[in-house]
């Protein structure tokens, strides 16, 4: 029996829901940093830790019998393939989150009616694309596009999209500004089985025990909380400044030190801070979903990697986004990895295991799924299937996956987890980039404010 | 690894390609015609062309082939066109539409997502539209146009049912239900939800005996509309019902007067969203083989100014379930070169071609596997002085000649025997 868990924010309750229900994990739980679990008594289930998004999509292809997740995933994965071979077994009563469709105060959208009688188009960022779209068909939206991000939608609305499909959980205060149009889910910790495992295997030894112990731990739901301000919106005139949140917000932070530009985060709305150069606005985004977002028009220069560039310019080959600075920090190479337990050590080697038989079909395992896409094609590894990841792959490697495309620092991550570059993409580091052309309300003196700068930092350097 | 066909596709073998090419030449004669013109749009059309209200009902569209392009980094999303009308009506707007009334036809497949394995997720129709006509002429030409392409195709048993787009509305809005539920219940009844019907009944025991009638009920003359409007008028007013009682029995009694048999099924009108007036299905048996309607909405929505329109769509894959494979009148006759060389390959295939001219099927046996024919032409000997035989299909031989226009009369000769003997 397999059964997927999730790592995050589910991680501290799921765990003590399992200790519960007797099934003793060891290397499960906040501190620990194992992929795979041990349950004591359990010989005889398998266990691997996800992230929570991933765990619908591997119990549906059937990889792991039985997953705990998030409502939200199983749904937005539903809603694109309404067919999947799910069971939702159980409400476990734990990690509430509402789901909502979500406006800034002042944009005249406050219904369902004020939605669909818009003439205009209506823009909705999120992370959960799949339901935001059902959602637009649904509320017969006239024109509409949806912008899947990687994460922070709050940020986007009223002045880089119109609206954000967002998640909220208990007690959190809504984020500045927004008010929600409406829920679109209620949203909490399921059991998901497999169909056909649940169809024809005995799961009885797992799910009796959680289906028997599961209590209401956190019965909180998401209840209304107070507005905060929104920060500066973008006006025009102004050059909108794309910058990374998570780990690759400290070095950006740093460079542009170098270059005498600062933050200014005393703000109430910590992703939209100040800065020292006038007529630029700032806003915080992932940097996974900064090259669509210059492309779109929505900001004019970005500091993201020279991986999602390349991803991104692999899937629209024709954008108008562009290179302006190789800013030469955070380097990693994108590589092709694969497990050490498998005899081969170039891309032509792993070819000829499919050419020869010995390998029915490679399970290709990636964030970049557009650049992993095209190294199958360019290696003819066929045929193959592509597993969208959403971070820590190596875990996927070898039960899950065959071949990984993955980034890499120090490669000292997949030595611990037994795996073998076998070939190097390209190298990578922070890049700044904007668009082919301006846009109508700024000029190339106002750009200069803040490449020239980074540029002589550069040649400092 | 096996091979084999995308999940939900279909493959046209030689067969189903002649029996589908029989039902494209017959439509397409028919409404060349009756005067329309031939049509064909782009299977990439962008979705929000068939988003709005008026348009696909979100369970037609939660079932659309939808991607970004190569180019799609704005969002905009394309789709596999999941509808015919609704790009011909985009064509029509783009470019012609200083023509009122185009009488518009088009041979072209659909796609739609569709779980259940049993049907083909593309799907062909014949449909033709009239764009600019407001008259039920011209929704009697939609159901004439495409009962005398069935017809042709030797398909009679066709029963004709009749509903009325604006007839459910107007009730849906005197039973109160605010614009949101009548757009859903309204696609719900499009989309054969008969539950749907069950609860308006049941939500609305006041009107039980009149809902029932107008939902349940099925009539065979326009008198039948009149006992309708009688029995509403008593026992549930519905305000602005005149005109669609009015148009439809029109359009009721001009089908008697030529003859027309037809089942007026309020409940029967699956579709369409877009349908504002007449709605009607053509089935034969328990198959659905095609419907239109009337949709004078359609095109103000679209942006293209007030233009009515009607049209119809032939089910071309439910149709070739019915229609036989005609017999092709055409002689086959297997043509074998006996001499391995250039100069005798090339007598062989000019016998062929001297063969198609007169009007025969020339099939050049490749290494003596060829498919069995009443006839064979064989080439054979010195090639400076071939010898050209005709076999029959016991492959003897019945005579022989020292050129092809010799043999090829032998042929004409011998095959106006057999006609002659039998």
């Amino acid at each position: 029996m397999k059964l997927a868990l999730p790592k995050g924010r589910l991680l501290p309750l799921t765990s003590s829901l399992l200790r519960d229900a007797g099934l003793d994990f060891e290397g499960y739980d906040a501190t620990s940093r194992s992929y795979r679990p041990v349950c004591a008594g359990m010989p005889q289930l398998s266990t691997k830790v996800f992230n929570e998004k991933d765990i619908p999509i591997q119990v549906a292809v059937g990889n792991y019998d039985l997953g705990i997740c998030g409502r939200e995933w199983v749904e937005e994965l539903l809603a694109k393939y309404p067919s999947s071979a799910l069971v939702k077994v159980k409400d476990l009563g734990f990690g509430y989150s509402e789901l909502c469709m979500a406006a800034t105060v002042d944009q005249n959208m406050r219904s369902l009616d004020d939605l669909s009688g818009y003439n205009g188009l209506i823009s909705i960022a999120s992370e959960y694309p799949n339901l935001a779209e059902k959602f637009a068909l649904q509320a017969r939206l006239r024109r509409f596009r949806v912008l899947p991000l990687w994460g922070a939608a709050e940020a986007y609305p009223p002045d880089t999209s119109q609206l954000a499909l967002i998640s909220r959980t208990p007690g959190q205060a809504m984020h500045t500004g927004l008010i929600s149009i409406t829920s679109i889910l209620d949203s909490s910790a399921f059991l998901i089985a497999n169909r056909l495992s649940w169809e024809t295997k005995d799961l009885s030894p797992v799910v009796g025990r959680l289906y028997h112990t599961s209590t209401m731990r956190d019965p909180e739901k998401v209840t209304s909380a107070g507005d905060s301000p929104l920060g500066p919106r973008f006006a025009r005139g102004k050059v909108r400044l794309a910058l990374a949140d998570g780990h690759q917000q400290a070095p950006t932070l740093q460079f542009l030190a170098r270059a005498g530009i600062t933050l200014n985060e005393d703000v109430p709305d910590s992703r939209r801070p100040g800065i020292n150069v006038d007529g630029v606005s700032v806003k915080i985004i992932r940097p996974q979903d900064m090259p669509l977002q210059v492309a779109n028009g929505n900001f004019d220069l970005a500091i993201t990697g020279e991986d999602w560039l390349a991803n991104h310019l692999t899937r629209f080959p024709s954008s108008p986004v562009r290179k302006i600075l190789t800013l030469g920090y955070g380097t990693v190479r994108i590589v092709a990895v694969v497990s050490n337990n498998l005899p081969v050590n170039s891309p032509e080697e792993l070819r000829s295991l499919l050419t020869n038989g010995t390998m029915e079909r490679l399970r290709i395992a990636s964030e970049y799924t557009d650049i992993a896409d095209r190294y199958a094609h360019e290696n003819r590894l066929s045929p193959y299937r592509l597993i969208p990841t959403w971070g820590a792959s190596e875990v996927f490697l070898p039960e899950d996956a065959d071949l990984l495309i993955e980034n890499v620092q120090t490669g000292k991550t997949l030595a611990e987890n037994n795996l073998k570059i076998i070939d190097t993409l390209f190298e990578s580091s922070a890049c700044l980039i904007g668009r082919r052309e301006l846009a109508d309300d700024i000029t190339v003196e106002q750009l200069a404010k803040v490449i020239k700068p980074l540029d002589q930092a550069l040649k400092e350097a | 690894m096996e091979i084999e066909k995308c999940k939900g596709s279909r493959d046209l073998l030689p067969g189903d390609m002649v029996r589908f090419r029989r039902i494209e030449d017959v439509f397409r004669k028919a409404c060349l015609d009756w005067g329309y013109g031939e049509v064909r749009t782009p299977t990439l059309e962008y979705l929000h062309l068939f988003t709005s209200v008026g348009t696909l009902t979100p369970s037609m569209l939660s079932r659309t082939y939808s991607f970004l392009d190569w180019d799609g980094w704005s969002g905009e999303r394309i789709v596999l066109r999941p509808e015919a009308t609704i790009a011909a009506a985009r064509l029509y707007i783009e470019n012609l539409s200083d023509l009122s009334p185009a009488k518009l036809f088009y041979i072209e497949n659909v796609f739609r997502f569709d779980e259940s394995g049993t049907r083909s997720r593309e799907r062909w129709q014949c449909g033709a539209e009239v764009l600019g006509s407001a008259k039920t002429l011209a929704d009697i030409e939609m159901i004439m146009l495409s009962m005398d392409v069935l017809r042709k195709l030797g398909i009679i048993d066709v029963e004709l049912h009749l509903s009325h787009a604006g007839l459910i509305r107007a009730l849906l809005t005197a039973l109160g239900l605010s614009a949101h539920e009548q757009v859903r219940v309204f696609d719900q009844i499009l989309d054969e939800d008969h539950s749907v019907i069950e609860k308006l009944i049941g939500d609305n025991p006041q009107f039980t005996e009149a809902l029932d009638l107008f939902f349940r009920a099925k009539g065979k003359s326009a008198g039948f509309l009149q006992n309708l409007q009688a029995l509403l008028s008593k026992s549930f007013p519905v305000p602005g019902i005149e005109d669609s009682i009015a148009e439809f029995t029109h359009l009721a009694e001009r089908l008697s007067e030529f003859d027309c048999k037809y089942v007026i099924d309020i409940a029967s009108g699956r579709g369409f969203e877009y349908y504002t007036g007449i709605i009607f299905r053509l089935h034969c048996g328990d198959q659905k083989v095609g419907g239109g309607g009337r949709y004078n909405d359609l095109i103000p929505l679209l942006g293209g100014g007030n233009v009515p329109a009607s049209g119809f769509g032939l089910q071309m894959d439910k149709i070739m379930e019915m229609t036989d494979i005609p017999p092709d009148e055409r002689y086959r006759v297997l043509v074998q070169c006996r001499t391995d060389s250039a100069k005798a390959e090339r007598l062989c295939f000019e016998t062929a071609a001297d063969l198609r001219r007169r009007g025969y099927i020339a099939d050049i046996d490749h290494d003596g596997t060829g498919t069995a024919c009443k006839w064979t032409i064989s080439v054979e000997g010195d090639v400076d002085h071939p010898v050209y035989r005709l076999m029959d299909q016991a492959a003897n031989v019945v005579v022989e000649a020292g050129s092809c226009s010799a043999i090829c009369e032998q042929l004409q000769e011998a095959k106006a025997n057999e006609a002659s003997i039998t």
